[in-house]
């Protein structure tokens, strides 16, 4: 103990030490978040500022009146009804509909070919392990705009049509469609059959759909692939030895001990390539998809209207995005593991 | 910031001064383009074009845009800068091209481009269209195996059409007048639409029948396609600008109407030089020395230079040659000049008076 030397009581006593405002920590904080929140605000203003001057300048200002006009063009596949005559937002929100259908349909599927082989490359068959690592590193390495452009070409229009289409159970696969087995007139189970030369079925997909759907399973299967070997490889060894030491088969394992345990790495993981696979699958325009961008293309053509037409593209595909976020941060909020 | 105002504050003063001192010169004095001076400056042309249509503009196998519409983007630069080599081509889609052209980021469009009321006016995409370079009518490709020739045959059936087209919609409109139900299949380019209709996609495609005519030069077997006699609509095309720049659009306007003359006065990419000449020395030929430049000032009044007709027609020749050339009997394409020859042999184009 270093002795004290006594107050000189001749001395006022010291002052709290109070240091200068720019090193006091209950006010930089605030400083630098004020100067922060300043610079975002007087950037989005000179963008929109800027924005706004030059479309006066042009003589374009935004006006949305166009949405109420009839788009005047056919939309084939659209799943809500649709014709010519009716208005602009009506196409899009038919192309939205298309697009949230191809969407859901590709999360299911790469959700499915993801978990099969990231599981598959633990696998005791080293055939088949490496089969995954091949699939996994051909195609996540070749762009996706390639990839379903050969689907489309190579694989889909080659398809042979009428009699010589190829027929598995309850699925028939033509250059005119993909037709498979469904509940049809009368809640009857019906197969596709062949009437007159021309495939009829319950269930009908153009192949410009197939195209999509399996470019988009095929190239986000990989990545996901890749996320679930991750999220398997962190569940500790001890885990694999306590179930085979219980008797338990690879698969009983894998279904019972690790996946579930797994599953929150994976789910972080697979939001990104969620959301990965709702922006990617505005590349349909390249097979002939009418989705929300290629209506919103042939809009912004006809209507001249283009800052208004990206805006619309812009909020839906963020709120597409949003939504899966939002519901896959739900789904990771039920599988952390709850501390006692 | 308040160095930027001071610099900004004697710029202005510094033009007011110079508005004023210039203000009171010529009110003749060739009006201001902003493109052309912007062209000038850059020392080339952004022209855009299709780059796959053949006859019109396609990129020929050492690398050089070959085509109709990528002359004619040689003949403006050949006016605007005295060099018909000094284009940058712009390869742009039917869904683009007019984004890229009001951006700023084409000078012109020498595409294919229907002139529509909605694409002209100012409350719809506000372009400004020159005269009709190329009259053409929306036809129907069918395979001849499919025994298809009429439109109502194509009942049910899928039909390609490139997206953000007239086309596309004229197929709409027909197809509702005759009632008819149908599969559109809309693809975002030529590049795939044709590819998809050739493996059998779909039972016919449409667009422009020169455009079919054109596509179907390039494919594998171009004799099992045939165009239907039913025409969907007239299409009359024009090289496109920006209404933004009305001198630029005069500019484009009168490059067109030299080709048409040029074609009407017999004056051809061999004989231009001669007859310019032959003109200097005969004070009688008054008509052809005003389109050639010797007498009257029309190239300063647009904003180019005096002998803009003589450069545009050396560089690619008339209309007549330009067509033969690229479209005509002797091309793949076999076109008929149908509509678009001259209104002296019974066609449509006609260019008003050089004075």
């Amino acid at each position: 103990m270093v002795p004290v030397p006594p107050a000189d009581p001749a001395l006022p006593p010291l002052p709290p030490p109070t240091p200068p405002w720019w090193r006091d920590r209950r006010v930089v904080p605030w400083v630098v978040q004020a100067v922060v929140g300043l610079l975002v605000l007087l950037l989005i203003a000179f963008l929109l500022g800027n924005l706004v001057r030059n479309l006066t300048a042009a003589g374009l200002l935004l006006s949305w009146r166009w949405l109420q006009q009839p788009a005047g063009f056919d939309i084939s596949e659209s799943v809500i009804p649709f014709n010519a005559q009716l208005p602009y937002w009506r196409a899009l929100a038919a192309g939205l509909v298309n697009t949230i259908r191809a969407v859901l349909v590709g999360l299911v599927g790469a959700t499915l070919m993801g978990t099969l082989v990231g599981m598959a490359s633990f696998s005791h068959n080293g055939l088949l392990r490496r089969l995954a690592r091949v699939y996994v590193e051909v195609v996540r390495n070749i762009p996706l705009l390639l990839q379903l452009v050969f689907w489309y070409f190579v694989v889909f229009l080659t398809l042979p049509n009428g009699v010589a289409a190829i027929q598995l159970p309850g699925v028939v696969l033509a250059k005119s469609g993909l037709y498979i087995a469904g509940l049809g007139e009368g809640l009857r189970w019906m197969g596709p059959t062949l009437v007159n030369g021309v495939w009829q079925a319950p269930v009908r997909l153009s192949v410009e759909f197939g195209a999509l759907i399996t470019g988009l399973i095929v190239y986000s299967g990989a990545f996901i692939a890749e996320v679930v070997r991750g999220g398997i490889a962190a569940v500790p060894k001890g885990q694999w030895e306590a179930a085979s030491s219980l008797g338990l088969s690879w698969f009983a394992t894998l279904r019972r001990i690790v996946l579930p345990q797994s599953l929150r790495v994976i789910v972080p993981g697979l939001n990104t390539q969620y959301i990965s696979l709702a922006k990617n699958s505005s590349l349909a325009v390249a097979v002939g998809y009418t989705d929300l961008y290629s209506v919103a293309e042939t809009t912004l053509n006809q209507t001249g209207r283009a800052v208004e037409v990206i805006l619309v593209l812009l909020a839906a595909y963020l709120t597409l995005d949003l939504l899966i976020s939002a519901l896959m941060n739900g789904l990771n909020h039920l599988v952390q593991i709850r501390e006692r | 910031m308040g160095i930027n105002t001071i610099s900004r504050a004697a710029r202005l003063l510094l033009l007011a001064l110079l508005t004023g001192l210039v203000g009171c010169s010529s009110a003749n004095e060739a009006p201001g383009s902003p493109t052309m001076a912007k062209i000038r400056e850059r020392g080339r042309l952004v022209c855009a074009v299709d780059g796959a249509v053949p006859g019109f503009s396609t990129v020929a196998p050492g690398g050089a845009f070959v085509g109709i519409d990528a002359d004619f983007c040689r003949a403006v630069a050949a006016a605007v800068l005295g060099d018909p080599g000094k284009v940058e081509f712009r390869p742009v889609t039917a869904g683009e091209r007019f984004v890229a052209l009001n951006s700023g980021e084409v000078d012109l469009l020498s595409i294919s481009s229907t002139h529509t009321l909605s694409r002209d006016a100012p409350g719809g995409n506000a372009l400004s269209f020159g005269p009709v370079f190329f009259y053409d009518g929306q036809g129907v490709m069918v395979p001849l195996a499919s025994g298809i020739n009429s439109l109502r045959q194509l009942a049910g059936q899928p039909i390609c059409v490139e997206s953000g087209t007239n086309t596309e919609l004229n197929l709409a409109d027909r197809m509702r007048e005759l009632g008819l139900a149908y599969q559109p299949l809309r693809f975002q380019s030529g590049e795939q639409a044709y590819p998809a209709y050739e493996q059998g996609r779909c039972a016919a495609i449409t667009s422009d029948s020169s455009l079919l005519a054109a596509k179907r030069s390039g494919f594998k077997d171009p004799a099992a396609h045939v165009l239907l006699p039913d025409l969907l609509s007239k299409e009359p095309s024009a090289k496109v600008t920006v209404q933004a720049d009305p001198a630029w659009a005069d500019a484009v306007r009168w490059i067109t109407y030299t080709l048409f003359q040029a074609e009407e006065s017999g004056l051809t990419q061999a004989n231009v030089e001669a007859s310019r000449e032959a003109a200097r020395a005969d004070a009688s030929q008054a008509e052809r020395r005003r389109f050639l430049g010797i007498e009257g000032d029309f190239g300063r009044q647009l904003g180019l230079p005096a002998d803009f007709t003589v450069r545009v027609v050396k560089a690619v020749g008339n209309y007549g040659e330009l067509f033969e050339r690229h479209l005509g009997k002797a091309t793949p394409l076999g076109l008929e000049r149908g509509l678009n020859r001259l209104w002296t042999a019974g066609g449509l184009h006609i260019a008003p008076p050089f004075r």
